[in-house]
């Protein structure tokens, strides 16, 4: 066990853990979080995506060691219900998802093709998403919102 | 009684933490009613108004259903129900779903009813409720009911609106006692009490796209699932499944594992193996890390399934069609055309691995958190389990990962069980994604054989089905059994309800009109007998696709048999309204260009109409095939759905529009695979599904029929996906593939 020190959603956290444990369990164990999800431990879906210094990262393969000194931001930290992100105003608007289990890797991975692309390609849109699952298949939506964000970005 | 017992239910001292959030300052809980000893967990008896619905001195409109949500916004439609009846803004109305001490059972969700039945006795105890404001209001304010107007949950006199009074002032605590007529049982259950529904056409609430409650709180982040309830005291387990099918629990070397910090303690019944640790990681790689001595599998699957299925003695055979003469017609046929289609095992795969916190405490008292999608049947099942009265155990449902029937929500409550009684502590479980992908129920392996009869016209005169297939249910979606769980499996309990469920022509309705059919079913014994990672069990919209990917592709094969263009075929056979209206309504919007198939250009068109529970279904599919890979890309899919009234347009075609997505990825990827002892399919790279690239541009149709009562919708559009996709491959290629699902390999293997 190791103490370390966390920069998550812009605030510092101590926790006790081991060096090796993936920041997911971290998040959701020591820090309270609920938003990183359990998908696989594999890192081939993207439930547990959260940014690490602004780049969608796979909290289920990160050992936290390798998080500190980094800032984390975690679906909870992008925006609050009084104040939302734009992304996240977009997927509210479009009604994007059927259960959402998956919406954390959705969510980050179109705010930070949107941050590097305004106005997104569909290869760039390809390959910030190809990597991640949707099993109900709300992929609809999920194109919906993103264009609806860039649009929004545009207008703004 | 029941009214008694659940009051004392939320007048609790304490309160579960279910979830945090982290708000500026700092982790704030949520609370949940928590079970006090001296309670029991009874369900509530439906059949007195406040079973269902209770209205508060403040004002608050609580409903209790015993529906829960699975993704696809029934929570909202429910709700729409609901205010509609009672003339409420829906805003006001809280849902309470699937608590089996607070909540009615109406048999939990499946086979697409949640609205078509779910909703009849929520409607009915609004309207009841509504007619008790207006009796009281009439009282109270001196006016003959008629004379009054509701407004947002405030009756007024009509002719002078400073006269008024609230359903909270009306009815405020106690007031719903009013007794329901209880007809019916399980996902049928009904009541009726005094209030008359409205008529359909004075709606105003339903039939509006009201934008989806959970939605919002999910995608800020701030919503609970089951994943997320935490308690006091509570531990984390996991499970280690045996080594290969049968194998049996031999030693295990605790030693192993003693030295992770936080590891507590290693539970062994029968083959029963689970580890518990203080932390999650602990549990995680306590459960990676256990040495445990397993004997050599016994099972030994076969590596040729559909061969296994021909050869093999069927367990059980019945007669499942038989109207007129087909055998006489196959006899005057002047041509016969047959076709043998296969459809894989398929797995849930749902993105959330099953997850539940059991707190069975040394009482016997139980509570368990779970994503169930029939809690009411898994309350009773996990106290047979665990031995202790069914009223001491309560089952709160919370929302999960999306779980398409049966995907293990229940089999992971009873690991998380028997932990928890083995350590008298709360314990979460969360299964790994090999437990998930591997271990989870499957959606059985068939096989259909169609023969068609044709005249010299090249009319059809008779069809013959013959379908072998394991059957739909060697598990049951209701966990109302000890047996029917795989952690009870393991601890030596036999699964005592095994069910027949037969792939039927078309998955059992079909919208045409042939004169002579004969249909057979075979169901195969089960590759092994118990606690085997290859048991079946319901997967959404069960046999549905492989019925209607076989019949549907079957109808095309006719169709080319006959000249025809596809859908100018099918309507040649059915006389119904509602599917010549969706086929039409699916051919307008797609652009269909009337010609019989195939054109051989390398990009082609199919279409399929299906029937599930008085749901109508037409979809179309534009493909365009690479002949070298013979990798398949679908470019476009035009869904025509007609289920009856539509309660809320924009999250109905949210449904439609993902499950067609879901189907389409059941058609071109997905296969269980296996080799004599083990899944091999355990990962998302091992079970790939349908990703980004290879999503098309999809269009939904929405024929209202506000006249016609509604019906389901969660599973009939995921029916003929396979099918279309298939026909339109047929079109590009004059290549009929014949096995699911529609790879590349298979593809360029059938274009020779």
């Amino acid at each position: 066990m190791a103490h370390l020190s966390l920069k998550i959603n812009g605030k510092a956290h101590a926790v006790d853990a081991d060096p090796e444990c993936p920041l997911l369990y971290v998040l959701r164990d020591n820090a309270g979080l609920n938003n990183p999800r359990f998908g696989c431990g594999l890192g081939q879906c993207g439930a547990c995506t959260v940014l690490v210094n602004q780049v969608p990262t796979r909290s289920c393969v990160l050992p936290v060691s390798r998080a500190v000194g980094k800032d984390i931001v975690t679906l909870e930290g992008l925006g609050t219900p009084e104040h939302p992100h734009p992304v996240q105003t977009a997927f509210i608007e479009e009604q994007a998802f059927q259960c959402g289990y998956c919406l954390n890797g959705w969510v980050l991975a179109a705010k930070a093709l949107l941050d590097r692309h305004p106005h997104p390609s569909d290869e760039q849109t390809k390959s910030a998403f190809e990597g991640l699952v949707c099993r109900c298949g709300s992929h609809v939506q999920i194109a919906a919102a993103v264009k609806r964000a860039a649009g929004m970005k545009r207008s703004a | 009684m029941a009214t008694t017992s659940r009051r004392a239910f939320f007048k609790t001292s304490g309160g579960i933490l279910i979830g945090f959030s982290l708000s500026d300052s700092g982790i704030v809980p949520q609370l949940v009613p928590q079970l006090v000893a001296a309670d029991t967990a009874a369900t509530p008896a439906p059949g007195r108004l406040d079973a269902w619905l209770r209205i508060g001195k403040d004002e608050t409109i609580r409903v209790f259903t015993g529906k829960v949500d699975i993704g696809m916004g029934v929570q909202t439609v429910l709700i729409q129900v609901v205010a509609e009846e009672l003339d409420v803004a829906p805003g006001r109305i809280q849902l309470t779903m699937g608590d089996t001490a607070a909540t009615p059972d109406q048999g939990g969700v499946g086979g697409s009813t949640s609205i078509s039945a779910g909703a009849k006795p929520l409607r009915n105890a609004a309207a009841t409720a509504r007619l008790l404001m207006l009796q009281l209001a009439s009282a109270r304010l001196g006016v003959p009911p008629e004379q009054l107007a509701v407004n947002n949950g405030i009756v007024s006199v009509q002719a002078d609106a400073s006269k008024s009074v609230s359903y909270g002032a009306l009815a405020g605590g106690d007031g719903l006692t009013e007794a329901l007529r209880v007809s019916g049982g399980g996902f049928a259950i009904n009541v009726e009490g005094k209030g008359k529904p409205k008529d359909p056409a004075s709606y105003t609430i339903v039939g509006q796209s009201l934008p989806r409650v959970d939605l919002p709180p999910k995608i800020l982040g701030r919503a609970t699932y089951s994943t997320d309830v935490r308690v006091p005291g509570m531990l984390h387990g996991r499970v280690i499944r045996p080594a290969g099918a049968g194998a049996k629990f031999v030693s295990v070397d605790e030693s192993s594992v003693k030295a992770i910090p936080g590891y507590r303690q290693t539970v062994v019944k029968g083959d029963f193996v689970g580890v518990v640790a203080e932390t999650e990681w602990g549990a995680i790689r306590a459960a990676k890390e256990l040495k445990v001595n397993w004997s050599s599998p016994a099972a030994s699957f076969p590596q040729d399934i559909y061969q296994h299925m021909r050869l093999s003695k069927p367990r059980v055979t019945r007669e499942l069609t038989k109207q007129g003469d087909a055998a006489a017609a196959f006899a005057a046929a002047a041509k016969k055309v047959e076709a043998s289609y296969e459809w894989p095992f398929q797995a849930h795969a749902t993105m959330g691995p099953g997850c539940a916190v059991a707190d069975v405490r040394t009482d016997g008292l139980t509570t368990i958190w779970t994503g169930a999608q029939k809690p009411h049947a898994l309350q009773k099942g996990l106290a047979q389990m665990l031995r202790v009265p069914e009223d001491r155990v309560r089952v709160v449902w919370v929302e999960a990962a999306g779980s398409y029937g049966r995907a293990g929500d229940e089999d992971v409550a009873a690991d998380a069980a028997l932990l928890s009684q083995a350590l008298g502590k709360p314990v979460r479980v969360q299964w790994s994604r090999a437990d998930m992908t591997a271990w989870g129920g499957k959606g059985p392996a068939a096989i259909v054989d169609l023969a068609a009869a044709l005249d010299g016209q090249g009319a059809v005169t008779a069809l013959e089905m013959t379908s072998r297939a394991f059957s739909g249910t060697e598990i049951i979606p209701q966990a109302n059994t000890p047996g029917n769980m795989l952690a009870a499996q393991l601890i030596g309990l036999p699964n005592t309800n095994p069910g027949d469920e037969y792939v039927q022509w078309a998955g059992s309705t079909y919208p045409y009109t042939f004169r002579n059919v004969h249909a057979v079913g075979h169901i195969m014994a089960p590759l092994y007998v118990s606690s085997s990672p290859m048991r079946t069990t319901h997967l959404r919209d069960p046999n549905g696709p492989a019925g209607t990917f076989a019949a549907e592709s079957f109808m095309d094969e006719l169709a080319f048999a006959a000249g025809a263009d596809p859908i100018e075929f099918r309507l040649r056979y059915t006389e119904d309204a509602r599917a010549k209206a969706v086929l039409k309504a699916a051919a307008e919007r797609a652009g269909w260009d009337q010609r019989p198939a195939p054109k051989r250009s390398g990009s082609g068109r199919g279409v399929a109409l299906a029937l599930r529970g008085g749901t109508y279904v037409a979809t179309i599919a534009e493909v365009d095939v690479d002949r070298r890979s013979g990798a398949v890309r679908v470019k476009r899919l035009v869904c025509a759905h007609d289920c009856g009234l539509i309660v809320n347009p924009n999250a109905l075609r949210g449904t439609i529009q993902a499950n067609l997505i879901q189907s389409l990825s059941r058609a071109l990827k997905e296969e269980v695979t296996f080799d004599q002892t083990h899944v091999t399919s355990v990962d998302w790279n091992s079970y790939p599904v349908a990703r980004w690239p290879d999503v098309p541009q999809v269009e939904v149709v929405l024929l209202n029929h506000p006249e016609i009562a509604p019906s389901g919708a969660g599973e009939p559009s995921s029916r003929p996906t396979a099918a279309a996709i298939n026909n339109a491959i047929f079109d590009a290629t004059g290549a009929r593939i014949r096995r699911a699902p529609l790879t590349a390999a298979r593809v360029k293997a059938a274009l020779g």
